[in-house]
Parts: structure tokens; sequence; C-alpha cells
């Protein structure tokens, strides 16, 4: 038994040596993983990185399945989806799966990015990784949202026909053929369909991959923040190592594994006991085909896009006489795009919630309730009244103006957070 | 941890239940739907082929899968429930034509396969229970579900005729208006009124079953799935608190 093992142990460093003399393979993998010294301080809010990461996996793999059976043709795509749920072999699994995944996938990402903002990742030196970061979230709302044209029920067509005719908003002539030629026709249609498949299934999923690779080299060149937001390789011990880094593997792999099974419990009680999450994963509206000659009554997004919804919709009067539909349009992209100056917005020299004074604090809860309110206002009809006192509009304009707040006023009120910022400590607290 | 995750969660699931609703004045107490009785989804099974399958179409359900998922033989499916086909793997399609259907009712009756998921077991149950006698109207009936329906009521001759209470209420503008406040029997059928409201029920079943019947299994294999993560969760927390013993 003894000598087997020392064979195949033999043969194994052999192969290892074989291959390092033609690939960086024992160097990749101890720069990445079991040299990569990362914080010892890791929270609970440390686990979403590596979740997305898992989420990313099971999107791509069960996509695979999907499309082995779907059909990206008007006349064909709702009823290839039923033939998947009915038909095909653990099918509605396999789709359930991808559908709670696209949720999940946000979810993930949300309370990644809120990690991020939390303890001031996005600062100096992680500027860049933050920049990427975000590029990821735009690319995977574009992912999102072609994704979700391919079911072809009626809240596919509607949703699409709504947010491309946003394109139609813009001025100089330019709006309409744009619009026309992201569809590739006068209306969402065959056209539209099959160029969406593409997109969702090639282009922006390899785009997708490049920039989560190109993140990773980021984080890893800079090194990982924490919740004390302390740069531990300021203090290293005789050999160059951080006293208060731990090598991620194994110490965070394992620790990853305890946190990727408690998301995939979740993840799997939804996919098997409540897929449609009540109409919040899958809209009840697109088991209907999609219709093109019945607008349904009320057209709402998938949850995550309705932060940014809300901030469309929130604009209803055209100041300096330029159409409100165009406002609406330009505040969308901007709160969008704000997110990426996070890291020159943010005057303080802290970067940890840990140690910073309490105007942040504000900000940063105040900046947490607009988005979950736009996000719910967001699915509502803007007419209705579903909070108190004002309707839905006005609750999303109150909202909207909290949410540019919290970015077009950092720079001041992290400044004025100086006298009141806590020290921080020399070395990294449990 | 797990505390704030589940409160993240809950964050996220409690403003669903804002989102039952109907265009009901009022709404009629639907029961308990219990979507693995299979006995329901069989009796449902023979009310929807006699009555909805005339003209309505359930294009993805396959009759192989009916059989196969409440163990009914292929001959007695033949028998009972397959009158339109004698292809045991085809989908259920209506009997009416659809251009005849679309000039007599003006519109196309809808596949009715996932309906139950677009409407809602509520709304089904509701619709079928609504239909009252309105000469108003060229078809001579009404739903106050579904205000203005093209569907006849086909099951009039199971649960007889119902005319609408009226109440006067103001409106906003303070106008007088009538509303719709309920419905009685004014002309019995072939049932009592519990017995019509429970073929409803098993109609609604068997609709709820049609829309997904990977539910039948759905809920079992999932605890063995969740069962299997908890093993390995155990594992791998042991994992873990091995390797971290020594970090301080």
């Amino acid at each position: 038994m003894s000598k087997q093992e020392n064979i195949l142990t033999r043969a194994f460093y052999a192969a290892v040596e074989w291959i390092d003399a033609r690939f960086p393979l024992t160097r990749m993998w101890n720069e990445h993983l079991a040299q990569y010294y990362a914080p010892k301080n890791f929270n609970f809010w440390y686990f979403f990185g590596s979740l997305a990461l898992l989420v990313l996996v099971l999107q791509i793999v069960t996509g695979i399945f999907l499309t082995m059976n779907y059909k990206p043709s008007a006349e064909d795509a709702f009823a290839s989806v039923e033939f998947i749920m009915r038909d095909v072999n653990w099918g509605w699994l396999i789709r359930y799966m991808h559908s709670t995944g696209a949720s999940a996938f946000f979810i993930v990402v949300y309370l990644h990015m809120f990690r991020g903002m939390m303890y001031g990742s996005y600062k100096h030196p992680r500027e860049l990784l933050w920049v990427l970061g975000m590029m990821i979230y735009m690319v995977l709302m574009s992912e999102a949202f072609l994704g979700y044209l391919l079911p072809w029920g009626q809240m596919s067509f509607w949703g699409a026909q709504v947010i491309i005719s946003l394109f139609g908003a813009l001025p100089f002539g330019i709006g309409e053929p744009l619009a026309e030629w992201i569809r590739g026709d006068f209306t969402v249609s065959d056209a539209t369909l099959n160029r969406f498949f593409a997109y969702h299934v090639i282009a922006v999923p390899l785009a997708l991959l490049g920039l989560v690779a190109a993140h990773i080299l980021a984080l890893h060149e800079v090194g990982s923040n924490n919740p004390d937001g302390i740069e531990i390789k300021k203090n290293k011990d005789e050999n160059g190592i951080p006293l208060d880094g731990i090598p991620f593997h194994p110490y965070y792999t394992v620790k990853d594994i305890v946190g990727s099974v408690v998301f995939l419990m979740i993840f799997f009680a939804v996919v098997f006991y409540a897929p449609e999450m009540g109409g919040w994963f899958l809209e009840y509206n697109n088991f209907i085909p999609a219709n093109p000659l019945q607008t349904p009554e009320h057209i709402a997004p998938l949850w995550y896009f309705t932060p940014f919804y809300s901030i469309l919709r929130a604009f209803t009067y055209p100041f300096f006489g330029v159409d409100a539909k165009l406002w609406g349009v330009l505040a969308m992209g901007l709160s969008q795009l704000l997110f990426f100056f996070l890291p020159w917005l943010d005057r303080s020299p802290i970067r940890s919630i840990r140690y910073r004074g309490p105007r942040f604090k504000f900000a940063l809860y105040a900046f947490v309730v607009s988005f979950l309110v736009l996000g719910y206002l967001g699915v509502k009809p803007p007419n209705d009244t579903d909070l108190v006192f004002f309707n839905n509009t006005v609750w999303a304009q109150v909202f909207t103006t909290v949410y540019f707040a919290f970015f077009l006023l950092m720079p001041f009120y992290t400044k004025w957070d100086k006298d009141e910022n806590r020290p921080v400590p020399e070395r990294v607290t449990g | 941890m797990m505390k704030k995750l589940s409160m993240g969660f809950l964050l996220l699931v409690l403003p669903q239940f804002a989102l039952a609703a109907g265009s009901a004045e009022f709404l009629v107490k639907t029961p308990h739907i219990h979507e693995t009785d299979l006995a329901a989804i069989q009796r449902g099974a023979r009310v929807f082929v006699n009555y909805c399958l005339s003209c309505h179409s359930a294009e993805y359900m396959r009759y192989k899968r009916i059989s196969d998922d409440l163990g009914i033989s292929e001959e007695i499916m033949k028998k009972n429930l397959m009158f339109n086909t004698d292809k045991i793997h085809e989908g259920m399609t209506a009997s009416i034509n659809k251009d005849d259907a679309e000039r007599w009712f003006g519109v196309t009756p809808p596949d009715l396969s996932v309906t139950s998921r677009s409407r809602g077991r509520e709304w089904l149950y509701n619709y079928l229970m609504t239909f009252y006698r309105d000469d108003s109207r060229a078809i001579g009936v009404n739903n106050a579900t579904f205000k203005g329906a093209a569907m006849p009521h086909v099951l009039s001759e199971l649960q007889g005729w119902q005319e609408p209470v009226f109440e006067t209420r103001k409106t906003l503008d303070g106008k007088d208006e009538q509303v719709i406040v309920g419905l009685k029997l004014v002309e019995p059928g072939k049932l009592t009124e519990k017995q019509y409201g429970q073929t409803v029920r098993d109609l609604v079943t068997f609709m709820v079953y049609m829309g997904e019947p990977a539910e039948l299994k759905r809920h079992e294999i999932g605890f063995w799935v969740l069962a299997f993560l908890f093993v390995l969760l155990m594992l791998s927390y042991a994992l873990k608190r091995e390797y971290w013993k020594d970090i301080h």
C-alpha cells in the first residue's frame, strides 16, 4: 500500500514538474491561492465575492443545458420553454435553477457591492478593482435584460419594448434609428429575439468572464481590504508575510465552502419550494405568450432593475423645455454611472464604516433605504398609493433625491466628518 | 450571521403579499387547493375534458403525462379522458376549430396549459364561481370576476343560474352607483351549491397541476436535496473549524 502510494505521489510530482517547465501552474496556484495572503478578519460580508463566482458557474452550466432545447424564434420560444418544463428530463430543475440563479446573482452582487461601500473597499489603491467590478455589474444587467426576452412571455416582450424605446428618447435624431438598430425591426420581433439570444449566450458571457478574470487579477495585485479597512501589508514578518494575513488556501477555501453550502440551501429551498417567489423571480404575466397586439395594463421589470426604473419614472416635468422622458433616461443612466466615481467622491481618509463619523453612516443608511424603497415602488403602478400620504410617483421623487444626494454630496459630508472620525487601530481587530 | 441573512430575505419577500388581487367587487373565499391531491386532480381532469376542452386547448399537456402522473392506464385514459385524439402522446387539443371559435365568440378561447400560473388559483376559482345572468349582453351572461368575459357559462347545467345582489354606493364625485356585492342562486342546477364548489375546486386543482406537472415531485425531491446539503454543511463546518483552530 505504502509503496503504491509512493509511486503515485512521485508520479504526481513528476507530472507537476513537467507542466511547470511549460506552464506556470505552481506559480499561479501559489500566487492566487496557497500564498495569497488575505486578512484573517473577514466577516459575513466577505462571502459574497466567492458566491458571485459560484452563481456565475451555475448560470453558465444551466444555461448550456437550456440552449440544448430552447428555440430562439417568436413562433417556438414560449412553447420550447414549456417543452423544457414538461418533456425534457429534469428540464424544470435546470430552468428553475437558471431563473432563480438570475435573481440570486443580483442579490449576491448587491450585497457584495454594499460590503465594498461599507468598508471603503473602493478607496486607494483599489479604485480600478472597483471600476472593473462596476463594469461587471453593468454587463450583468445587460445579460439579465437580454435573457429576460427569451421566454417570450408578455413581460418579456413588453419589458423589452419599454426599455429599448428609452433609447428612442435620445435627441438629435439619433434616438429612433438607434432603437431600431437595436431591435433590428420597427418593433420587438423575431429578429430581436434572435439577436438577443446571440448576445445572451455568446457575446455578453464572454465579456463577463473576461471582466471577472480581470477583477480577480486586480484584487490579487492590490490585496483584499477587510472590515477594519487597514492595509495588512503594512505589518509584515521577517519573511515578508503580512502578520494579519493567512493563506487564502486552505483557510478561506474551507470557509467559503461553508458559505457556499449555506447559500445553496437557501437557493434550493427557493428552487424547489418557491421558484416564482411570489411573482418576484418569475412574473405571473410572463406565463402569457407574447402578444404584440395586447399591451398589458401594468409593465414592470424584474426586481433587480426596479430601483432604476423608479428613477426613470420619477421625472415627470419637462425642465428647461426638455422632454421629461429624456430627463428620466439621463437620470437613470447617471444613477448607475455615479457608482463608478465613488473612489473619487469619497474624500475621507478612512475606509471602514467602523471608524467613520456619523454623517457617512447616516448617508449610507439613507442610501440603502432609498434603494430598497425605489425598488419596491418600481414594481407598482406610478399613480397608486402603496405607501402613506402621497402616491408612488411623489415618493419615487423623494427617494430619487436621496439617492442622488448620497453621491453628489459625498465630497462634502465625508470631509465634514473629519473631527468625528474615530482612530483606526494599527492591527486588525476580531 | 444567519439572523442577518434571514432578515434580508424577509425584507425581500414581504411585499409579495400585496400582489394578490382581483378585479371583483367581492371575493369568493377560495378553499385550500391541495396540489398533490391525485384524486382531486383526476376528478378535475374529467370536468376539464368534458366542459373546457370543447373550446379551449391545453396543448402543452400531454395525455401520456396525465396517465403517468395519476397512474391511469392507457385504456381508461382513452375511454374516459381522450375524446379529441386516440394518440396518448399528443397534447390536449380543443374540439372546436379555431376560426369557428373566433367567429362565434369574437376571440379565440385561450390555451389553458399555464393559465393557472398567470391568473393564479384564487382568480380561477372566483371566475368559475361568479357567472351570473345578464340580459344586457348578447350571450346573456356576465362574470363578476372578469367583467365582459366572452365565455358563456358552460358549467350552468351543474351550478344553475345566479343573479347579482346590488347595493347603492356613492362614488368619489358623489353620484350613486350600483355595485354588485354578491350573487344568489335563483335556479338550481344538477349539483348543490356545496357540490358545485367542490367540483370547481377539483377543476382548479387539475389546472394547477396542468400549469406545472413537475410540482407533484418537486417538493419531495427538494427535501432530499436539502437533507443532503444539511449533512454537507455539518461536514464542511467541521472541516473549517479544524483548519481555523490555530488562527487567533
